[in-house]
C-alpha cells in the first residue's frame, strides 16, 4: 500500500537524472515513452533509496502518463521500495534450493544481528532486511543481494553475513 | 564427456570481452549469416536443427519463428526472455555473465531471420550485474560494426537494447513480459492473438529464452542437421542442465541430450552424487513447476528403464511417473529434507508471485499455502491433503497463463508420491517440526549406481 503520510519529502530530479531517462526514452518507438517507467523508476529508487508518491508523479509527468499508471507499476513488481528503508537493504532468497541449503537459519540470524524484524530500519538507518523470492542463484545458496546495484553474496555462512554486515558498517563510517 | 556448444570456452580469460570472444571465433554466425544466408535460410537451418524452446515449454524455436506475420510495413520484433526466475533455473544468469557476447551474437542471426530492426534482451531486474555485462558487451559489439546502421556492409541496421524488469516471476510468461516492456504491469495476455501475430506494440514479435537465442550460433556455424545429430529423438542438440539443492558439486552444466539421468547425478564430471555421504530422496528435474518424482521413480522409467535426461524421457509416464524438462532447473533432496515444507515453500512462492489476475490462481494459490503451512507446523488434518489436490485441480487448466498449473503440479506431484510423509506430518503434529524429522523411513535403498562400480 502506498503510504501518503510519506509524501511530504521534496523531490527534485538533478539534470543528471533526467539525462539517464531521456537517454532511456530514446530505446522505443515514438509515443511508447511509456516502456521507459521501469528502467526509470529503478534510476529514481538507486538515487532516493525508494520510490515516493512524489517522486511517481513526477515520473508521470516526465513521460505524460497518468500517475496511476506509475503506481500500478509500482506497487506490482517486488523491487519497488514503497518506504523508506535502510541504506542497505538484505535481500535474502528464501525459495526452494536457498532453503534447502539454509537460508532460513540465514534469515533468523540477520534478524538477530540487526536486532530488528523483517521490513523494519534498525535505529542507526543504516540497515534493513526482507526474504525474496527466487533470486536464480539456486547452485551457490544461500544468497542475498543489496541494491541499488544488486550485488549477490553467495554460499552464505552466519560468519560470512556478520562480515558483510561489519563491512557495510565500516563503509558507512568512511 | 559430452559436447560443448555453447560453454566451450566459458572458462576462458577474458571470453566476456569482444576481443577475446572474437579471437575465439566469436561472430562467425553472423558473417556467416549475413553474407552468405538470407533470412528464409536461416529459419530453414533452425527448423532442421530440431531445437526446441530451451526456457521450458519446449516448442520447436523454428516452427516457432515460421509463424511470425511479416506484413509490409510493420515493424517485427524480437525480445530476448532474460527474466530467470523459476526456483532451481539459474543457467541464464551464468551464460549472460561469463560470455554474454554469445548470446548478443544470437540475437544479431536471429534478428536478422526475423526481419527485427529493434530487439530488446529483457532481463529481470534483480540482475543487475548482468544487465551493466550485457550493456557494456553491446556497446562493444556496436563499436566494432556487428550492431548498429549497415552490420558488415550487409546493408542491415540492427540496434539491440537491454531492459531491466521489477521484479515479478510472471513476468517470465512471454505476454507478460511484453506487457512489462511496454511499461505495465506483467499480467499475461489472453492468447490468441499470440506475439507472432500481435506482440510488443500490437506488431509480430517472436520472444524466445537466453538459452534458445545463444544455440542458435553454433546451428549456424555448424549447420542444423549437424545440431540435430546430437541428442535423442525429438530431443536434439545440447541442454544447459542448472544443479542444485543436495548434490556435490552445484552448478551449470552443459549436457548431450539423452544422457542417462544417473550418470548427471552421480558422475564426477556432473553432479558427483549426493552431498555428505546421504541418500537421494527426490529430485525436481525442471525447475520448481515440474512435478517432483521420488529417487526410484526417477532413475529408471515405469517400465525399469534408465530414465534419460529428454524431453521424451523425463516425461515418460506422464504425471503418474514422470515429470518434465522444463527448464533444465535440477534440485535434488537427500534423505533428511522434508518434502512437506519444500512444498509449502514452492506454494508459497506461486501465491507471492500469483499476478492476481485469474481468480482460480489468485484465491487458490493462497489457500494451498495456508494449508501446507498448516501442515508443515504440525496443525494438519488428514482431510489435507484430498482439500489440496481438490484445489490444485481448480486452478490447474482455469487460468490465463501456465502460472496455475505451475503451482498446481508441485503440490499435487508431492501428495501422489509422497503422502505418508504428510500424514505423518497430521499424525504426528508438531514433534514432526521440533524434531526436524526429516522422514528418512520414506527413501527407499538405492542399488548402488552402475556408473559408479
Amino acid at each position: 500500500m502506498l503510504r501518503v503520510e510519506d509524501t511530504q519529502v521534496s523531490v527534485e530530479f538533478s539534470p543528471e537524472l533526467l539525462n539517464k531517462f531521456a537517454d532511456v526514452v530514446t530505446r522505443y518507438p515514438a509515443g511508447k515513452q511509456k516502456s521507459a517507467l521501469l528502467p526509470i523508476l529503478h534510476y529514481v529508487q538507486a538515487e532516493f533509496g525508494w520510490v515516493s508518491p512524489q517522486a511517481m508523479d513526477k515520473v508521470a509527468a516526465y513521460l505524460d502518463i497518468l500517475p496511476i499508471e506509475v503506481y500500478e507499476v509500482a506497487t506490482f513488481y517486488t523491487m519497488y521500495l514503497l518506504k523508506p528503508s535502510g541504506k542497505y537493504v538484505l535481500e535474502v532468497c528464501r525459495t526452494g534450493p536457498c532453503g534447502v541449503v539454509g537460508a532460513d537459519k540465514i534469515m533468523d540470524h540477520i534478524e538477530q544481528t540487526l536486532g530488528v524484524p523483517e521490513g523494519e530500519v534498525t535505529a542507526d538507518g543504516l540497515f534493513s532486511w526482507r526474504g525474496v523470492e527466487c533470486l536464480a542463484a539456486c547452485g551457490y545458496g544461500p544468497v542475498l543481494q543489496i541494491g541499488p546495484e544488486y550485488t549477490f553474496y553467495e554460499n552464505l555462512t552466519n560468519q560470512s553475513v556478520d562480515k558483510l554486515i561489519g563491512d557495510l558498517r565500516a563503509k558507512a563510517k568512511n | 564427456m559430452g559436447r560443448k556448444l555453447l560453454l566451450e570456452h566459458i572458462n576462458v580469460p577474458g571470453i566476456n570481452t569482444f576481443d577475446v570472444y572474437r579471437q575465439k571465433g566469436g561472430y562467425a554466425s553472423v558473417e556467416k549469416a549475413l553474407k552468405t544466408m538470407t533470412p528464409e535460410a536461416i529459419v530453414e537451418e533452425v527448423k532442421k536443427s530440431g531445437l526446441r524452446g530451451r526456457g521450458g515449454a519446449g516448442f520447436p524455436t523454428g516452427m516457432k519463428w515460421s509463424f511470425l506475420a511479416k506484413p509490409e510495413g510493420v515493424e517485427r520484433y524480437l525480445v530476448c526472455n532474460a527474466d530467470e526466475s523459476e526456483p532451481g533455473t539459474f543457467k541464464d544468469r551464468y551464460l549472460m555473465t561469463y560470455i554474454p557476447h554469445l548470446l548478443i551474437e544470437g540475437m544479431i542471426v536471429a534478428s536478422f531471420a526475423l526481419g527485427a530492426k529493434t530487439s530488446y534482451i529483457y532481463v529481470r531486474g534483480e540482475m543487475m550485474p548482468q544487465i551493466r555485462i550485457l550493456e557494456r558487451a553491446i556497446a562493444e559489439a556496436k563499436a566494432k560494426g556487428f550492431l548498429g546502421k549497415n552490420i558488415l556492409g550487409s546493408g542491415y541496421d540492427l540496434e539491440l537494447y537491454v531492459q531491466p524488469g521489477g521484479g515479478a516471476y510472471i513476468c517470465g510468461e512471454e505476454t507478460a513480459l511484453l506487457e512489462s516492456l511496454e511499461g505495465k504491469r506483467g499480467n499475461p495476455r489472453i492468447k490468441p492473438p499470440f506475439p507472432a501475430i500481435a506482440g510488443l506494440y500490437g506488431c509480430p514479435t517472436v520472444v524466445n529464452n537466453v538459452e534458445s537465442i545463444a544455440a542458435v550460433v553454433p546451428i549456424i556455424n555448424e549447420g542444423g542437421d549437424e545440431y540435430a545429430k546430437i541428442g535423442i529423438g525429438r530431443s536434439t542438440g545440447t541442454k544447459l542442465i542448472s544443479a542444485g539443492g543436495n548434490v556435490k558439486k552445484p552448478g551449470v552444466y552443459e549436457i548431450d541430450l539423452g544422457l542417462p539421468v544417473e550418470e548427471f547425478l552421480y558422475s564426477d564430471e556432473y553432479c558427483g552424487g549426493i552431498a555428505n555421504g546421504k541418500r537421494l530422496k527426490a529430485v525436481v528435474a525442471g525447475g520448481s513447476s515440474v512435478p517432483i518424482l521420488p529417487a526410484n521413480l526417477f532413475l529408471k522409467t515405469i517400465n525399469n528403464e534408465p530414465r534419460l535426461m529428454s524431453y521424451e524421457s523425463l516425461a515418460d509416464g506422464g504425471f503418474v511417473s514422470g515429470t518434465m524438462m522444463g527448464s533444465g532447473g535440477f534440485i535434488a533432496y537427500d534423505e533428511d529434507q522434508c518434502i512437506v515444507r519444500n512444498t509449502w515453500n514452492f506454494t508459497r512462492f506461486y501465491h507471492h508471485e500469483s499476478c492476481g489476475q485469474c481468480s482460480p490462481c489468485r484465491e487458490g494459490t493462497g489457500w494451498m499455502e495456508k494449508v501446507l503451512h498448516r501442515l508443515e507446523h504440525g496443525h494438519g488434518k488428514m482431510s489435507d491433503m484430498d482439500l489440496l489436490v481438490d484445489v490444485s485441480k481448480k486452478i490447474e487448466g482455469n487460468t490465463i497463463c501456465p502460472l496455475g498449473d505451475a503451482a498446481a503440479w508441485p503440490v499435487a506431484s508431492a501428495i501422489r508420491h509422497f503422502r505418508d510423509e504428510f500424514e505423518w506430518h497430521v499424525t504426528n503434529g508438531a514433534e514432526a517440526v521440533t524434531r526436524n524429522f526429516g522422514l528418512a523411513h520414506y527413501a527407499d535403498p538405492l542399488p548402488k549406481p552402475e556408473v559408479l562400480a
